[in-house]
């Protein structure tokens, strides 16, 4: 029939949109993520000075060293333990951007700045951990009395058992995510991934960090008793913000496979729009 | 299971789009340009002002570094900038076993000096077992035996006004003596010490004979090493590039040490 042929576009429901991340939320966020990148790439710088990492309270080139980013004639390697990798062009021994062979550990291209400079990568670093300390201070402070933890981040009862886990786990694992109103939501491995975070792996950091400094020690010294000694303090230190960087990597991987332009909108202006149940 | 591989898919060219973002070089000499632009670094000295704000706020100014025990001590103390100071002057102290060696006590005090090695043993000693820690990031735990510095301080009786203690080195790195200098509260610090022993022995030439510098709760490179004048000032203008210290001149280090 006649009118039938007449295109008509089909009736698309609205997406239903909701008011997912609070402005505090969406600061925070966008400051940290700037924030940890600068504190990472300085913070390779540093470690590029002494590319060895030792538990206890001392440690220097005669000791032995549990972790050492190095280079032979003509190789780089890594070593933790006893095992040993060759990581030439990446670790230990790779060539800059004007084709020259650099044996510090970490590449130009993951430093700040780009060439070796200790002094400068102590600059970014020791200022940039004053925003990451004091943004996280207010940001928790906001966490408690702003209600982001009651009504966002608490695990229910019913989340804590192992079978809601694995259940949300095996789901991840085949990159099927929640639809509709259960989108808006944080699922549990989301909340201990995010209470991980703020909870635990930054204020990490900070006290790791701020155990590293003499005078500190001179202020707090139950700080190197509770990390087991300045030069454990440096090892967890590293441990930790490599930890971090997993978190950031299976972040990005989520947030990619969930909808990026969807999720970054939200991150930016707070509104989510929920993914429609598919039909088939 | 298709609704699972396009995804898949769209993730691996993403992230090949990322890899190939980062790889991109003007984005790094960017990041130099920012580096080294006089606004951004004049921000970045922020941080340390922040740091000895806070710190001088926080901690109390005789507040110790921590003392360990014989058994804590590193194997083998690690020396930490000079090793050997060139020169035919320092060689011929050393032959002597430092036996002319003087310590010039001068600047804003009421009674000059000019200390040797013996003058400095006479004086009441102290012996600390503390941890050094070098701004790369390696620590070492050594013993030291010296004379207090506010010792010298008084019997040179330093006048008020006098802000900063610099000491005077006889190493010379490139093209210039190193020297390094703190404020008073580090000088009258019961730790801060004039060392001339090292793990119960003289003071070895690579860690500093015949005298150095403990500070200790800051780091290595405020521990000046073979040390031959201290002078109390009222300004660090003028002395070097005026930064305070031999590598706060030249590349920028902390003057504050204390993190």
């Amino acid at each position: 029939m006649a009118e039938a042929e007449t295109p008509v576009a089909p009736e698309k429901p609205e997406p239903v949109r909701v008011y997912r991340h609070r402005l505090p939320v969406r600061i925070w966020h966008w400051i940290n993520a700037l924030t940890l990148l600068i504190l990472l790439m300085s913070g390779l710088m540093i470690f590029n000075a002494h590319p060895r990492l030792y538990w206890g309270e001392y440690g220097a080139n005669f000791d032995r060293a549990w972790l050492v980013i190095g280079s032979t004639a003509d190789t780089g390697y890594l070593r933790v333990g006893n095992w040993r990798i060759d990581t030439t062009g990446v670790l230990g021994r790779w060539t800059d951007a004007q084709g020259a062979t650099k044996t510090w550990a970490f590449p130009g291209w993951a430093t700040i700045p780009t060439s070796y400079s200790l002094a400068d990568g102590r600059r970014w670093h020791l200022l940039f951990a004053w925003l990451l300390s004091v943004g996280l201070a207010l940001y928790m402070l906001w966490t408690l009395l702003g209600g982001h933890l009651r009504k966002d981040l608490h695990v229910r009862r019913a989340e804590w058992s192992p079978r809601h886990i694995w259940h949300d786990a095996k789901d991840h694992a085949r990159l099927r995510f929640p639809k509709g109103e259960a989108a808006a939501r944080y699922g549990i491995l989301q909340k201990l991934s995010y209470i991980g975070v703020i909870f635990v792996a930054l204020p990490l950091m900070i006290a790791t960090g701020l155990t590293m400094s003499p005078g500190m020690n001179a202020a707090w010294p139950w700080l190197l008793d509770l990390f087991g000694g300045r030069q454990s303090a440096r090892s967890i230190h590293f441990i930790t913000a490599w930890a971090l960087v997993a978190f950031f990597l299976v972040h990005i991987a989520m947030v990619l496979l969930a909808g990026p332009a969807n999720e970054i909108r939200s991150m930016v202006t707070g509104w989510f729009r929920l993914p429609q149940e598919r039909e088939t | 299971m298709s609704d699972i591989i396009l995804p898949r898919r769209e993730l691996i060219a993403r992230a090949g789009g990322l890899v190939a973002a980062a790889g991109a070089l003007p984005l790094l000499a960017g990041c130099d340009v920012i580096n080294d632009a006089p606004a951004v670094r004049k921000i970045l000295s922020m941080g340390e002002e922040m740091n000895r704000a806070s710190q001088r706020a926080l901690i109390d100014r005789n507040a110790l570094a921590r003392e360990f025990s014989r058994a804590d001590l590193s194997p083998y103390f690690r020396p930490n900038g000079t090793r050997l100071p060139a020169g035919a002057d320092y060689a011929a102290h050393a032959a002597s076993g430092f036996a002319e060696w003087r310590v010039k006590v001068s600047g804003l005090v009421a009674r000059p000096l000019s200390l040797s090695l013996a003058d400095i043993r006479a004086m009441e000693q102290r012996t600390q077992i503390t941890r050094h820690d070098c701004v790369e990031g390696w620590s070492a735990i050594g013993q030291w035996t010296g004379v207090q510095l506010d010792r010298i301080l008084e019997a040179a009786g330093v006048r008020d006004g006098a802000r900063y203690i610099v000491f005077r080195c006889a190493d010379r790195i490139g093209d210039a003596l190193y020297y390094e200098s703190c404020d008073m509260i580090d000088a009258r610090h019961p730790q801060t010490i004039l060392a001339w022993a090292l793990n119960g022995a003289v003071l070895p030439i690579a860690n500093g004979a015949p005298l150095r510098l403990r500070i200790e709760r800051q780091l290595g490179y405020k521990h000046a090493k073979y040390v031959n004048a201290i002078e109390a000032v009222a300004s660090l203008d003028g002395i070097g590039a005026g930064k305070g210290g031999y590598w706060e001149d030249r590349v920028d280090y902390e003057w504050y040490a204390g993190i």
